[in-house]
């Protein structure tokens, strides 16, 4: 396979970190709490999708929408039970992040309990097989995957800088005390926030179920610690930034894949993550925030 | 003054000795079997794993989310250690006690240095991550034995060791606490940047802070090994870093007495629960979310247990005022 | 030879000069103040003093010498001890913990004499002990020397946070609005107290103060600063009279 095939294959997979990517970076804007929880959301959303269409039988279109539903809704509502009340209260960030800890346990287990630990088949989706451009192979899944992406980062967009809830969005972030001075539902914001960010990793999940066969309870662990690290990369609190750093993230695992060995890929995604915590902790575009002293 | 104090050592060590020498009898008269001994001694490693940790992460303030991989590391060199000195038991097991704390150490101090320059969330992923990084790296190691384990350590791990051993840990840290580093390890947690101002080298005190927790965790380690007899990486996983930080979030971060309550807790009724041992982890978690919503400072906050505090408690009352002696006490709301 | 003098001191963030051209010289035992209309800069100097953030132009120096780039618990060490505009407390320890870990430098035992209980540890503990007692006594803070910090009321709290400042044995004290939030009989008795902390401790004090009162009732020497710049330089009597400082700020005291 060509480097270009590699790297168009790795867009294709870094399509899927960016949308993942894109929940922990508006979650930590607006609380600055890293939600361990979020990547196991993938796996809430795999599974939904995995139960939609294999147990239940819906139609296709039903079984997305019907996945992104229930991951909306779990989003909030683990917003609302397990962080809302730290939230307001200016808990301390340790108490916030063992609570999150405790919420991504709490899926994983709970989904091993449903399920089983062996991982469940998702039949195929949007298998349109391979691509042939010349000398470029090119999955039908990476396409999809890179044009899904796109597309809901520039819907992404157009919501949090032109509609009224986006702009509450980011008032919050920038400053929650004024922004509830200002008469801005700040509440709303956080679960609208967390609400989004669980629908992107919704679609990032069904496209997840669409490019790998094998969906299990801790899948959530890897997908969203890869995830994270290209928020991170990005530059964290930063939406393009997630979304740069989810296609660095895919194009990183797939050429290393291709290059050295696929054994290697986890130890890649752990060094990049030391390298730029160590080196540039705010990430290609974040921007550096002080305490006020 | 210094009489109450010398008294007050002094009931505390007839007390130890005093359990001590109740469950020894009680072991070597056979009236507890190998099964329930086999669990005091859990109980008492997981003591110095939950103290260790609640040093870094209740009195710093550092949530750290790989102290398995401390232990580890302490029990695989301790292991190896006993395995190929070819020294007699009753020097080399000492010895391995001593060398799997050291090990724990150096790699806390490996982790720390560049951890520590980090925020609390970061610093959280960070030492997780290098949990795990140890976890795969022994288990891709020949001499280690592989995933397969190590295997043929000699049982020297018995009732008297571990509890000596737990009993000096809690010692040592109620000691580092109620001294002027522990102070300073304090102020960190309470207010970094007033800590500098005020002349404390933070840099220092949360490496010295993070290395001790290390050095007990790598202690525990060599403990373990030494009572199992078989090494399996995969053992030291992320969910056990997470059954020790639930002890310390439900005893209580920044109470010794707590850890140690919690962790015997925690470590008998799952024995007990042992038909509910699917249910384990989702009851854990469980746990530290319902901590963290309606008590965040677990079961003792940051006192110590004492029984004039039972006292007040029971009869509804507030907390006393100490005013004299190195007490560093308080009860963090959040 | 001043024992603390700034020299072209200046600070930029990124685009914005938060500081330009600050220059003062404070003498041993000198009482001055700095002052100015909020947004001017004045904690900024303190924290460029203290190594909290590190000047783009300019020189900080203590007793001649150099402290720029040094870390700010090493700068405390050397002498220069502060408060915090917003009070930073250790809320969750006791009053006298608070004091006793600003002693913490000054303290030599051992990790292994702490942990053994060696003399040296006993010892020093009742020294630290009483010492910090003594320092509390001043500020009339000893009955409350077992409460929580949290606990304190607000007025109780500004002065816990002087006395752990000078529990660090500093050559020049900074303090922070040291008077915000008190009534007029606590803002007099800090005056009082600040003087005599000054002769008893033999220490130069350098305070920022809104209140008036305050500043022109003790402050032997003021320096105004507005937007980054100092526009005036003088005795209290000097300064009050002074067109450019009243247009800047005096609204009316």
């Amino acid at each position: 396979m060509g480097f270009l095939s590699q790297v168009i294959n790795g867009l294709g997979l870094g399509s899927i970190y960016a949308l993942v990517a894109l929940g922990y970076s508006m979650v930590y804007g607006i609380v600055q709490l890293i939600n361990f929880a979020h990547g196991d959301i993938i796996m809430v959303g795999a599974y939904a999708t995995y139960v939609l269409l294999v147990m239940v039988g819906a139609p296709l279109w039903a079984a997305v929408v019907g996945s992104i539903l229930f991951c909306t809704l779990a989003g909030i509502f683990i917003e609302r039970v397990a962080y809302h009340r730290l939230i307001n209260m200016n808990a301390p960030r340790i108490s916030l992040l063992i609570t999150a800890i405790g919420v991504s346990i709490f899926l994983q287990n709970l989904s091993q309990l449903i399920f089983k630990s062996d991982g469940r088949s998702v039949p195929n989706m949007f298998n349109f097989g391979t691509v042939q451009a010349g000398s470029l192979q090119i999955t039908s899944a990476a396409v999809i995957n890179i044009v899904t992406s796109v597309v809901m980062m520039a819907g992404l967009q157009i919501l949090v800088g032109k509609t009224k809830m986006g702009k509450a969005m980011r008032a919050t972030s920038e400053d929650a005390e004024a922004a509830k001075l200002m008469g801005i539902n700040t509440n709303s914001a956080i679960a609208f926030t967390f609400g989004v960010g669980s629908a992107l990793a919704a679609v990032g999940a069904v496209l997840y179920c669409n490019t790998y066969p094998m969906i299990t309870p801790y899948m959530g662990g890897l997908l969203g610690l890869k995830a994270f690290v290209a928020a991170v990369l990005g530059g964290i609190g930063n939406i393009p930034g997630a979304m740069l750093g989810g296609y660095v993230m895919g194009v990183a695992e797939s050429l290393t894949k291709g290059y050295i060995s696929s054994s290697f890929t986890d130890a890649v995604v752990f060094g990049i993550l030391i390298v730029v915590l160590l080196v540039k902790p705010d990430g290609l575009l974040g921007k550096n925030v002080s305490e006020k002293v | 003054m210094k009489k109450k104090r010398t008294v007050f050592y002094l009931l505390i060590l007839a007390l130890v000795l005093l359990l001590y020498l109740v469950f020894a009898r009680l072991i070597d008269a056979k009236v507890i079997n190998r099964y329930y001994s086999g669990i005091i001694t859990m109980v008492c490693i997981n003591i110095i794993l939950a103290v260790s940790l609640n040093l870094a992460t209740g009195f710093l303030g550092q949530l750290v989310l790989g102290h398995a991989g401390f232990m580890s590391v302490g029990a695989y060199a301790a292991a190896l250690f006993t395995i190929h000195s070819g020294l007699p038991k009753m020097v080399s097991f000492p010895l391995a006690l001593v060398l799997g704390g050291l090990v724990a150490a150096v790699f806390g101090v490996l982790i720390g240095v560049p951890a520590l320059r980090l925020k609390g969330d970061y610093l959280a992923i960070i030492t997780l991550g290098f949990g795990e990084i140890i976890r795969v790296v022994i288990t891709n190691m020949d001499f280690t034995g592989g995933a397969r384990g190590l295997r043929g350590i000699k049982h020297l791990t018995d009732f008297t060791w571990v509890y000596f051993v737990a009993v000096l840990t809690v010692a040592a840290v109620f000691a580092f606490i109620r001294s002027r580093h522990g102070r300073a390890v304090i102020s960190i947690r309470e207010d970094e940047i007033a800590a500098e101002a005020s002349g404390i080298n933070t840099t220092y005190y949360k490496l010295l802070a993070f290395i001790i927790s290390a050095f007990f965790a790598g202690v525990a380690g060599a403990l373990y090994a030494h009572h199992i007899g078989v090494l399996i990486p995969n053992k030291f996983d992320f969910n056990y870093s997470t059954e020790i930080l639930v002890m310390v979030v439900l005893g209580g971060m920044g109470s010794v007495t707590g850890s140690i309550i919690a962790a015997v807790v925690l470590t008998i009724l799952p024995e007990f629960l042992r038909n509910f041992s699917d249910y384990r982890m989702v009851v854990y978690s469980v746990i530290l979310i319902c901590v963290m919503l309606f008590k965040p400072s677990g079961l003792l906050g940051q006192h110590e247990f004492s029984l004039a505090g039972l006292w007040d408690a029971v009869r509804g009352k507030g907390k006393r005022n100490r005013a004299d002696g190195p007490a560093v006490g308080g009860q963090k709301g959040a | 030879m001043p024992l603390l003098e700034a020299k072209h001191l200046g600070i930029a963030f990124g685009g914005l000069r938060a500081l330009e051209d600050v220059n003062f010289k404070l003498e041993e035992n000198q009482i001055m103040g700095l002052i100015g209309p909020n947004g001017a800069g004045k904690t900024t100097v303190f924290n460029l003093l203290t190594g909290v953030y590190t000047p783009t132009e300019g020189t900080v120096e203590l007793e001649g010498k150099s402290i720029v780039g040094r870390k700010t618990y090493a700068i405390t060490r050397n002498g220069i001890a502060r408060t915090f505009q917003n009070i930073r407390l250790f809320k969750d320890i006791s009053v006298l913990d608070n004091v006793r870990i600003a002693m913490n430098s000054g303290m030599k035992y051992s990790l292994v004499s702490g942990l053994l209980r060696l003399p040296s540890y006993w010892r020093e503990e009742r020294e630290v002990t009483d010492r910090a007692m003594e320092l509390l006594d001043v500020f009339g803070l000893k009955d409350l020397s077992g409460s929580q910090a949290r606990n304190l009321p607000y007025g109780q709290q500004r002065k816990l946070e002087i006395a752990r400042a000078l529990a660090c044995s500093p050559k020049v004290l900074l303090l922070d609005e040291p008077a915000a939030g008190m009534n007029p009989t606590e803002t007099q008795e800090l005056m009082e107290t600040i003087k005599l902390i000054r002769d008893r401790f033999s220490i130069a004090i350098l305070l920022i103060e809104h209140d008036m009162n305050f500043v022109m009732g003790i402050c032997e020497h003021l320096i105004v600063l507005d937007y980054g710049r100092i526009i005036a330089e003088g005795s209290a009597d000097e300064i009050r009279g002074n067109p450019k400082v009243i247009t800047a700020y005096l609204g009316g005291e």
